[in-house]
């Protein structure tokens, strides 16, 4: 398009734009000129076709990683990194919540202000308490039931065992758990818009996998955008992997019983044999002290991003009784 | 130099102070009671309407536009009030002189405000913002100032030796309206200047004094003293007041949560507003609703009604000082708790505390906001309910499982390497006290070392509650359980392959809930290996219950 002089009249007053006069065939060639010199210019400009995604830039800034509190966890997976999602998974007594509680109590003690969703109220604040929890900087948010909660009583309350379920409301029905779930996800948004929080703990252990993975996936993107570019690391604790491509880091814990000196006592989950075993006798510190918990990366998204590491994926750690010294 | 800040028509104002949107309206003011209701003050709009006061309210009923309210006592309190809190962000000296007047004593602020003509256009603007229309008026003495900004609209600037010359100009019923003691008195000395043709405070300021105080006495000397602008004393000056209150009566009853958080909204920014004079913030928030409700019995026809008070009180964990924040806070607290009636009369007052002073960090850890934080609670709070969310407070007994739940408001962050110290208390016998450090705040391999020779203690097994507990029966063989089944939960059930145990604890045997237990712990196999359970039977009953699985 051809620029108009922009003249002004003699007499003082406003200017006037005026454009020469053209004839429609001198525009028409003159748009065609062009045209020709700008694909001209496109054609000789090199490597348009090189152009790498930002994905996968190697410049691109790798997250802050907050540690763990438990060395070898940090050695497998560089630590929680924040900004980012993190799943934990495991099964019962595997050492998933006490993997939690330590990562909780060790930010907490670092002065940072987290948050723990308990999806379905197991939290125990004596076993918080001796991991070493600073419990005035970790936000409690107990889904379920919205009637009020005997604290101060609560051995009258568990004098008073809860109903029979029938089978229907049984842990494998979604309904159960619908609205504890839906109480989670409105409360993890919540907590995430809000910022400052050093980490949020969405606790899911005893939701039943089939409940959680009804979870839309849709919401773990939310949660992915929401934590992105924050200093929050939020952690998923579950009994199965459900954020699927949202996780930066997966990680399965399990345990089992370290062979404990004198004893010939069998391992806890999967080398587990029926014959083997035998009603025993144990003092306290022998059966809750010196389990094994290993740590497994299942895939981790930060790994290039990451110093080069030995090729190992598991790393294990013992765990010790609260009263243990 | 004295300044003086006069409210014409201070009843009127009051009440225009809440409502802002009836500025441009004429509005007169009635008091009385019913039918016998007059007018007791107008704003200029209804002057020039011709509606006079002492009107009857049978007699406005012919100018249609005219806005008509009833006088709230309670609003010109906090517009006086208000009044009084902007004239103290001045000067620490200030008098209160009657309903809708201060006086301050200026002298000294040059250095730190400006000359005069700026500090009295500052205090014009301030006195605006508060929602008030003022006539305001600067000169060497109080009562030269004080007739001045009852006389003169607007900014009166009087240089000292010149007041009788600036007083000249204005008649004598402002010096008897603003001095004399009773109505009474006034009207006297009214009808007695009358006959003796004195219009003007000059012709009064040039009357020869031995002669006015044969007639008149040492009253008399003393007007004319007052009207030569030349009247000497010192202001009465008035203690810091910390009580911010502001109240609204109400013609119709309010039922709905919008409007109420629309007066809400202006009555939070009034006290905000006079909390920022004073450089102060809220710390505790008081909504003090006189509801009106209707007697049990509807059928009848006398149809009394009688108040009662609702009161909601919002205490911050840091004082804070933005309305927004106060009225969202206010609007998430009356959902879940609903006043329940109509309301009559909305009271709010503010507990003040010094600001909040942060001195922030670059190697800090990140902290909530406290106004976001607040709201982000309070939001929470309606989802999962008031007592499910803060955080906890172990409480200081024997008793298993016994914590409280506090309101979230954590504390600011403490030096990185500080030493952490905790006690441990499990089943009221087991106690340890662990101290741990941590000083590393990237995770690096070789930080990660360092902190191993710390960490290697290990990690706490945890132990995830059943709430409530669930109920178990158990077989005993030997004093021992043998074989568990949940009452429950199907998956739970089987042969208990370890167990450890028995701990027994008791307490509160003197009390009625007194409590006796005794505890194992126990592996039972499930399908994908064996679990770890707390087993707990009461020993007062001789139930069995399943507490908790470590994990």
């Amino acid at each position: 398009m051809s620029a108009s002089p922009v003249l002004s009249s003699a007499a003082i007053g406003r200017p006037f734009i005026f454009s020469p006069p053209s004839s429609p065939r001198s525009m028409r060639e003159k748009t065609a000129q062009k045209t020709a010199e700008i694909l001209a210019h496109v054609g000789a400009t090199p490597k348009l076709a090189a152009v790498v995604p930002a994905s996968r830039l190697d410049g691109r800034p790798a997250p802050e990683m907050v540690p763990s509190g438990i060395p070898q966890l940090d050695w497998l997976t560089g630590g929680l990194a924040r900004g980012c999602l993190t799943e934990i998974c495991g099964t019962a007594s595997s050492g998933r919540t006490s993997v939690l509680l330590f990562a909780l109590a060790r930010a907490t003690q670092h002065g940072e202000v987290c948050a723990l969703v308990d999806a379905s109220d197991a939290f125990d604040p004596a076993s918080a308490a001796a991991a070493g929890m600073e419990m005035s900087r970790l936000l409690w948010v107990r889904c379920g039931e919205t009637r009020g909660v005997s604290r101060l009583r609560p051995f009258r309350a568990a004098q008073r065992p809860a109903a029979p379920q029938s089978p229907a409301e049984n842990g494998s029905d979604f309904g159960r758990w619908k609205s504890q779930l839906g109480q989670m996800l409105k409360v993890t948004d919540l907590l995430l818009q809000s910022n400052g929080f050093g980490m949020i703990a969405l606790d899911l252990g005893d939701v039943p996998v089939e409940s959680a993975r009804r979870i839309p996936l849709t919401s773990w993107f939310r949660f992915r955008r929401a934590v992105e570019h924050t200093p929050t690391a939020l952690v998923v604790l579950e009994q199965q992997p459900i954020a699927g491509s949202c996780s930066s880091v997966l990680v399965k814990v399990s345990g089992r019983r370290a062979q404990g000196a004198g004893k010939k006592l069998s391992a806890f989950s999967s080398q587990l044999s029926g014959n083997s075993l035998r009603h025993s006798e144990l003092p306290h510190t022998e059966l809750l002290d010196q389990v094994e918990i290993t740590v497994e990366l299942l895939h981790s998204r930060l790994q290039n991003k990451l110093e080069k590491k030995p090729v190992q994926s598991t790393a294990s750690f013992k765990s010790r009784a609260a009263w243990a010294g | 130099m004295f300044a003086c800040i006069f409210i014409p028509d201070f009843s009127v104002q009051a009440i225009l102070r809440l409502e802002p949107g009836l500025r441009a309206c004429p509005v007169a003011v009635l008091t009385g009671r019913p039918p016998l209701e007059k007018v007791m003050a107008l704003n200029d709009r209804a002057r020039q309407t011709g509606v006079e006061a002492g009107a009857t309210k049978s007699q406005l009923e012919a100018w249609e536009k005219l806005v008509l309210r009833t006088r709230s006592e309670a609003q010109e309190t906090s517009a006086h009030a208000a009044l009084l809190d902007c004239a103290q962000s001045f000067s620490p000296e200030v008098e209160d002189t009657s309903p809708g007047t201060a006086l301050l004593n200026l002298a000294g602020l040059d250095p730190l405000l400006g000359p005069l003509p700026k500090i009295a256009q500052n205090l014009a603007w301030r006195v605006s913002q508060m929602g008030l229309e003022a006539n305001l008026a600067v000169a060497a003495n109080p009562d030269a100032a004080l007739l001045a900004a009852h006389g003169f609209p607007g900014i009166t600037l009087i240089p000292e030796g010149r007041e009788a010359e600036r007083l000249g100009d204005l008649t004598v019923d402002i010096l008897l309206e603003s001095f004399s003691p009773s109505v009474k008195e006034a009207t006297r000395l009214v009808e007695t200047f009358d006959r003796w043709g004195i219009r003007k405070l000059r012709a009064l300021a040039a009357l020869p004094q031995i002669p006015v105080s044969e007639r008149l006495g040492q009253q008399g000397i003393h007007l004319q003293e007052l009207a030569r602008g030349a009247a000497l004393r010192n202001l009465r000056v008035l203690g810091p007041r910390l009580i911010f209150d502001e109240s609204v009566e109400l013609e119709d009853p309010i039922v709905l949560l919008e409007p109420l958080a629309f007066l809400l909204h202006r009555m939070l920014e009034q006290v905000c507003a006079r909390l920022r004079t004073r450089a102060l913030a809220v710390q505790e928030l008081r909504l003090k609703l006189e509801l009106a409700t209707t007697p049990d019995d509807c059928t009848s026809t006398s149809a009394r009604t009688f108040a009662r008070t609702f009161t909601r009180t919002l205490r911050l964990p840091t004082p804070m000082l933005d309305a927004k924040v106060f009225l969202k806070l206010l609007q998430l607290d009356l959902q879940a708790h609903p006043p329940g009636a109509p309301i009559v009369k909305i009271h709010l007052s503010a507990d003040s505390a010094r600001p909040r002073a942060l001195q922030s960090g670059l190697f800090l850890p990140v902290f909530p906001e406290p106004e976001k934080l607040e709201l982000t609670l309070a939001r929470i709070a309606g989802i999962v309910g008031e007592e499910r969310v803060g955080s906890v407070e172990l409480l200081d007994t024997h008793r298993e499982g016994a914590f409280a739940v506090r309101h979230f408001a954590p504390a600011e962050a403490a030096p990185a390497d500080s030493l952490v110290k905790h006690e441990v208390r499990q089943g009221g016998k087991r106690k340890k006290e662990m101290s741990m450090s941590g000083n590393s705040s990237a995770c690096t391999a070789g930080e990660t070392l360092q902190e191993s020779a710390q960490e290697q203690m290990g990690t706490v097994i945890a132990l995830r509650l059943f709430r409530p507990p669930l109920g178990a029966h158990v077989t005993v063989r030997e004093a021992k359980p043998v074989r568990l089944r949940c009452l429950q939960r199907e998956d739970i059930a089987g042969e208990i392959v370890w167990t450890a145990g028995p701990w027994r604890s008791s307490g509160d045997w003197s009390e009625q809930e007194g409590w006796s237990r005794e505890e194992w712990d126990i592996a039972v196999p499930n399908d994908v290996g064996l679990v770890l359970y707390r087993l707990v039977q009461d020993k007062l009953n001789g139930k069995w219950f399943l507490e908790g699985m470590y994990d």
